[in-house]
């Protein structure tokens, strides 16, 4: 059991540094660097030449990616490129709101679609699976933007309720994202929801159909019985790979909802950086959100190998 | 007379096809069963017995209905019971032993929890007794260390260990009815004895009922009083145990028991033609007129009914009377001249497989991995023209060995050798096209080894095009004429696999092997997958093809009444060693290997009047000890320390018969009284 | 041409008959199919039937409401938002027709080609998958977009690159799911090459899984598309587009909601459509064994 966790660490390290070698190296790619983008039209000749020299740019490319990955893992990640801010400042305040938002969907989200994909599951093709399920496709073919503005259309114009639009700057502290925050959170929720009710509705049929809860019926063990204690248990386990993945989701993939709602999160700050051609900004938010997906995804495999037992017994004696 | 305890009357289960009409999967099915009464329903796959035995339970799978009658168990309609009412039977007075256990056992809980459960549910047990009376039941269906097992979950546990724990799960409430559901598919020969005793044993003690559901006539035999077959969703035949199997008096039944190769036969089972009609195939007359020597105009426009017979047997067939005069001469198997006999078309050489590759880690490491061959020490010599059985159970090697010839394992070391003298090169990328054409391999599962996707012509066009460049019209003659000798017809060209019967997909997979005009097939368990009756006609088109084209056969099977029926010369196979090879008849006589003894004493014959052997216990074997006798842990015939340390001996006795055990030849003689084939 | 050559063009042809009269039968598949088709006919004609020149602007009559002469209305321009809504779905049919087609192949041919190789080798491109994979899509296309520019030849390679990707991991499992299959062991005992092998035993079974898993692929690049537009960074002005007349036409809607409604139901109709269609044809494929989607 141990090996296997140590084993695992080691993946995760290894995609980690893997990713900072893809991310570096396209960086590296791309024309120009972070003294063009900083000098833009004055990017030439001398004044490039010096620029380079003081960020230490001419130096050769594998020197430049030792330094930058060893200090990354001390928590550093640089400055930006007009040289002023330190990156982890700037990153820590986007990064506390995106966790802010995420945190909420997911608080809403993964139990309400647990919930309702358990209740598909059992009652599949009765009309409460039928509506669910048909909301569930709208919700998930939907572009974000597009129920984005229908949401807003419907609760901010149309019935007042919410407010439409996020107008708390990005350092200011949690709670003042309230009430401002609900749309972003229901509008994330119902993408989230639709896709991991599909999964577990699926997973449900899928075990309820099974021997093994055909077996508890016939052994007399009441209904409810089996569906708590005998299916579930095993019908749940995938939800955990796709909450991992929502989780990963939910840090960088919401660039769109943080742009209709002007939510001061790490997407926007993507889109920023990368129009201002703030390439160091770029790097550093791509390595802290690879670095969650992969953590998030090795969790969710240790949870898994935890929860089912078949993983979790390395001495099997099988026939 | 006494109320049955399971009064099943006149009901007709069914299903609603996508075109809108009603198949039926039971027909009008009678079945009463007594107080300690033990019934045996027989059926090959698609004859509707694990739906009645269900059924029994007033439970039906997803998309079925009862069409017609109703089920009583102790007085109640099973089908008009709430299903709080259900649950309290279920598990309670009657209790089911599923065919698959290592999948009908939850595998996220431990088996006490499941155990604990069924007592909670069902038994009258204190509460703070349930773990004492879990051990308790643990122990009586035998196994070792009940206490440890309560802590495990099901898939650390054998197949065997798996079966006896359902056993002791239905046993908790101490139910009045026993329901199994083949209770031993999958199981090896010799846990399969284990079990079948098991079960008789408990029956008699508590005088409980029992269904039996099973297309094994062997275990019927041992444990049943009654028998009821089973054809096309009807019963055709009812009887005691003896009557039935015996002197049966319905052609189906006669036909099907005339198919299962005995140990005591000199020829090859009598192959039933044809298959069973699809649910709603069927319109009208017996559901057997197809398949019936006996067959007159009646029988194809009016259904019989189940009549009595004078001796108190109920057959549904109007020439009941008649059945004793169908022929059952099965085909004499033509044994190969031993004399005649030339250079051998294959021969291995001490050849050791091993399925272990050394991990990553330990490889980092630079550890050697230092596991014990999965197959070792084999020397075997097949000559030209015989077939050479290979047998043994699970984790026998016997498909390894297989593998290993047919270039898709290579070896860990020794050599194989082909006709002529020449080596055979251990992986299929290095064998020049002869060798490739020479040995074909035959696979168990038709479903897995013809592609869904190409059409049996595709099929067959594969080892034409590459071994014989043929195309065009001789392709398409060559391919109508590989399917007659198959006796299949040119219009199966243009089916898919899914079109086709187990059978007739296994046809296809031997005429396949058989275009490419082999030396050497190997067969790979390849009637195992198959009904009873379609194995009969396998066996005999393998014969056939022998017969016609003088090749050489590698037959592997885990039965040895087919092996026996089929092969010249037989290698007994334990932890992938060698234990004893020889002609069939002297491996299948005394004196044995131990291990041979074992085997043979466990086989069940569907005779009631046999009774199996059951020396050896029933211990799961992880790998091979890493030095003397493989058969150490469990021979019932165990010398001492020497057969842990040293390998034993071979002992060459005339006609290539030899016996690889520490024990003198004669002393083995003289211990084996009991001679299983004269 | 021989009989057995012969069955076999015809098979083929059967076969996609047969499963499309089997995607048909399914209310999915029949709407799905419907709505996909109704739309590529749209793209197709669609400049052949506007009302107006989807360019022209008229400054008297901006944000003006629906009415006979303009169908949907006028958006902050004062163009024809019918116009505009008909001919929306071109530019992005376009590209991530064509783009679709290369992702599902390139990473098809990778996935198949791993799986197949397995070993230390494929370990180490899962590994490079996974890194890929972690990356937020937006960054990926963004920076390549922002470098590049925003035109059809920059979009059409950017969305097929990172799209083909994860059908890298879907191609690779089925293809280890096929090859552990006796009757490719088969085959291989006959010693056949191992073109002939992928040829005729891996490729017709992993083709179904690679179908299906195109047609999501699809629904979801048009999604990136039309968020990339309706970011900026996708199709340029004054071409229609549903995503960027979606932006465009945000900060009206209080008032002027017609500029929205129009593109968004285009929009979203078509994808909904495409993903019936995947669902319909999975268990068409038989893909989808427990016939578990409800519709």
């Amino acid at each position: 059991m141990l090996r296997m966790l140590i084993r695992r660490l080691f993946l995760g390290a290894v995609t980690v540094a893997i990713v900072s070698l893809i991310i570096f190296s396209g960086v590296e790619l791309l024309p120009g660097d972070a003294c063009t983008a900083f000098l833009e039209r004055e990017a030439k000749g001398k004044l490039l030449e010096n620029c380079r020299e003081a960020q230490g740019l001419n130096r050769p490319a594998i020197e430049r990616y030792v330094e930058w990955a060893a200090s990354a893992v001390q928590g550093d990640l640089g400055v930006s490129a007009n040289g002023q801010k330190s990156i982890s400042e700037l990153v820590g305040d986007r990064l506390k709101n995106s966790l802010l938002l995420a945190a909420c969907s997911l608080a809403l989200g993964v139990p309400l679609s647990i919930f309702l994909g358990v209740v598909t599951g059992l009652w599949r093709d009765r009309p409460i699976d039928l509506t669910l399920s048909t909301l569930a496709i709208f919700a998930m073919t939907i572009p974000e933007f597009v129920s984005a503005t229908v949401l807003i259309l419907l609760f901010s114009i149309w019935l007042g309720w919410l407010p439409g639009i996020v107008l708390t700057p990005a350092h200011a502290p949690l709670s003042e994202f309230f009430p401002e925050i609900l749309l972003p959170v229901l509008v994330l929720t119902m993408v989230m929801t639709a896709h991991i009710l599909r999964m577990v509705r699926s997973s449900v049929i899928e075990v309820m159909a099974g021997d093994y809860v055909q077996m508890a019926t016939l052994k007399g063990v009441p209904h409810w019985r089996i569906v708590f204690r005998h299916a579930l248990p095993n019908a749940l386990l995938p939800a955990i790979n796709v909450v991992a993945l929502t989780i990963a989701w939910l840090l960088g993939g919401v660039v769109v909802i943080e742009v209709v709602f002007n939510y001061p999160g790490l997407g926007r700050m993507m889109i920023d950086s990368i129009s201002d051609r703030d390439l160091p900004v770029v790097q550093a938010i791509a390595l802290i959100v690879a670095t969650v997906y992969v953590g998030v995804n090795l969790s969710a495999d240790l949870l898994t190998m935890i929860a089912n037992p078949r993983l979790r017994t390395m001495h099997m004696r099988r026939k | 007379m006494t109320t049955p305890i399971i009064d099943v009357k006149d009901i007709s289960v069914g299903f609603t096809a996508k075109s809108g009409a009603t198949l039926p999967i039971l027909r009008n099915i009678d079945l009463t069963v007594s107080e300690g009464e033990s019934v045996g329903i027989v059926g090959e796959s698609g004859s509707g017995k694990s739906t009645l035995a269900l059924a029994a339970m007033g439970f039906l799978k997803r998309g079925l209905r009862l069409l017609d009658g109703s089920v009583a168990f102790r007085g109640k309609d099973m089908f008009s019971l709430t299903r709080t009412e259900l649950e309290k039977i279920r598990g309670g007075e009657i209790a089911l032993i599923p065919q698959n256990s290592g999948q009908s056992l939850t595998p996220t809980m431990r088996i006490g929890a499941q155990l604990i459960e069924a007592l909670r549910l069902h038994s009258s047990v204190p509460a703070s007794e349930h773990v004492t009376k879990a051990i308790e039941l643990l122990g009586q269906v035998r196994l070792p260390d009940p206490k440890a097992i309560l802590s495990r979950f099901p898939h650390e546990l054998s197949g065997g260990q798996q079966q006896r724990v359902a056993v002791a799960m239905a046993l908790a409430g101490e139910p009045h009815a026993l329901l199994l559901d083949e209770p031993t598919t999958g199981l090896d020969v010799t846990t399969q004895a284990h079990i079948l005793e098991l079960l008789r044993d408990i029956a008699h003690e508590r005088n409980m009922a029992m269904v039996y559901v099973s297309h094994d006539l062997g275990a019927i035999a041992r444990v049943c009083d009654r028998v009821v077959v089973m054809y096309a969703g009807e019963v055709v035949l009812e009887g005691t145990t003896r009557q039935v199997l015996k002197n049966p008096a319905h052609p189906y039944a006669r036909g099907l028991l005339a198919s299962i190769p005995r140990l005591a036969d000199h020829h090859l089972p009598l192959a039933l033609d044809g298959r069973p009609p699809v649910p709603g195939g069927v319109t009208a007359g017996c559901s057997f007129v197809d398949r019936c020597a006996l067959v007159k105009h009646r029988c194809r426009v009016e259904r019989p009914g189940l009549a009595a017979l004078p001796d108190g047997e109920l057959a549904r067939c109007f020439y009941a009377d008649k059945t004793a005069e169908v022929s059952l001469a099965g085909l004499g198997v033509v044994p190969v001249e031993l004399e005649s006999r030339g250079t051998p078309a294959l021969q291995l050489d001490a050849l050791s497989i091993s399925y272990h590759q050394p991990g990553l880690l330990n490889k980092l490491l630079g550890r050697a991995e230092t596991r014990v061959a999965t197959v070792d020490d084999i020397d075997i010599t097949v000559c030209r023209g015989e077939t050479l059985g290979l047998v043994g159970e699970s984790g026998s090697g016997k498909s390894t060995i297989l593998k290993s010839v047919a270039g898709l394992l290579p070896p860990a070391g020794g050599k194989m050798t082909v006709a002529g003298g020449k080596t055979l090169a251990p992986v299929v990328d290095n064998r020049p096209p002869d060798h490739l054409r020479s040995i074909q391999l035959i696979f168990q599962n038709p479903d897995d080894s013809l592609n869904p996707r190409q059409t049996i012509a595709e099929i067959l066009e594969q080892p034409l095009r590459l071994y014989f460049g043929l195309t065009g019209q001789d392709l398409y003659d060559r391919s109508v004429e590989i399917l007659n000798r198959v006796r299949l017809g040119g219009h199966y060209l243009d089916r898919l696999p899914s079109q086709l019967s187990g059978g007739e997909k296994q046809r296809v997979a031997i005429a396949r092997a058989f275009a490419a005009d082999p030396e050497l097939v190997l067969c790979d368990e390849v009637t195992s997958a198959l009904d009873v009756s379609v194995q009969a006609a396998v066996l005999d088109l393998l014969n056939e093809l022998k017969e016609k084209h003088g090749t050489t056969y590698i037959f592997v099977s885990h039965d040895l009444a087919v092996v026996k029926v089929l092969s010249d010369r037989v290698a007994v196979l334990y932890q992938g060693r060698l234990c004893e090879i020889g002609p069939s008849n002297q491996v299948y006589a005394s004196p044995s290997h131990p291990y041979t003894e074992v085997l043979l004493g466990a086989v069940l014959e569907p005779d009631p009047d046999t009774a199996p052997t059951l020396s050896a216990d029933d211990i799961v074997e992880l790998s091979p000890p890493a030095r003397g006798c493989p058969f150490q842990r469990r021979c019932p015939r165990k010398i001492g320390s020497i057969c842990d340390s040293e390998t034993p001996p071979w002992h060459r006795l005339d006609s290539g018969h030899a016996i690889r055990c520490h024990h003198k030849i004669d002393d083995l003689a003289a211990a084996q009284v009991v001679a299983v084939v004269e | 041409m021989s009989i057995v050559s012969f069955l076999d063009k015809n098979k083929h042809f059967n076969r996609i008959i047969l499963v499309l009269r089997d995607v048909m039968s399914r209310p999915s598949g029949a709407i799905g199919l419907t709505l996909v088709a109704a739309h590529l006919v749209l793209a197709l004609i669609s400049p052949l039937i506007v009302p107006y020149d989807y360019k022209a602007m008229n400054s008297a009559l901006m944000l003006s409401g629906p009415d006979s002469a303009h169908w949907l209305g006028t958006d902050h321009v004062g163009r024809d938002v019918f116009t505009r809504v008909l001919l929306g779905g071109r530019e992005a049919l376009l590209v991530t027709g064509v783009a679709t087609p290369i992702a599902v192949i390139w990473g098809g041919l990778v996935g198949i080609f791993f799986g197949l190789v397995g070993g230390r080798i494929d370990e180490v491109m899962m590994r490079v998958v996974d890194a890929f994979l972690s990356l937020p899509w937006i960054l990926k296309m963004l920076v390549l977009i922002v470098t590049f520019g925003t035109g059809i030849e920059v979009l059409i390679p950017t969305l097929a690159f990172f799209y083909g990707i994860p059908v890298i991991r879907i191609a690779r499992a089925a293809t280890h799911d096929v090859v552990a299959r006796d009757f490719v062991s088969a085959a291989r005992a006959r010693g056949h090459g191992r073109m002939s092998i992928i040829r005729r035993e891996l490729l017709p079974n992993v083709l179904d899984t690679l179908m299906v898993e195109g047609a999501m692929r699809w629904s979801w690049m048009l999604l990136a598309f039309s968020s990339l537009s309706f970011l900026g960074f996708g199709v340029s002005p004054p071409t229609p587009d549903w995503g960027l007349m979606i932006a465009d036409a945000r900060g009206f809607m209080s008032f002027a909601p017609w500029g929205v409604l129009g593109p968004v139901i285009a929009l979203s109709s078509l994808i909904i459509g495409i993903n019936l269609t995947a669902d319909a044809l999975a268990k068409a494929l038989g893909i989808d064994r427990a016939q578990k989607a409800p519709i």
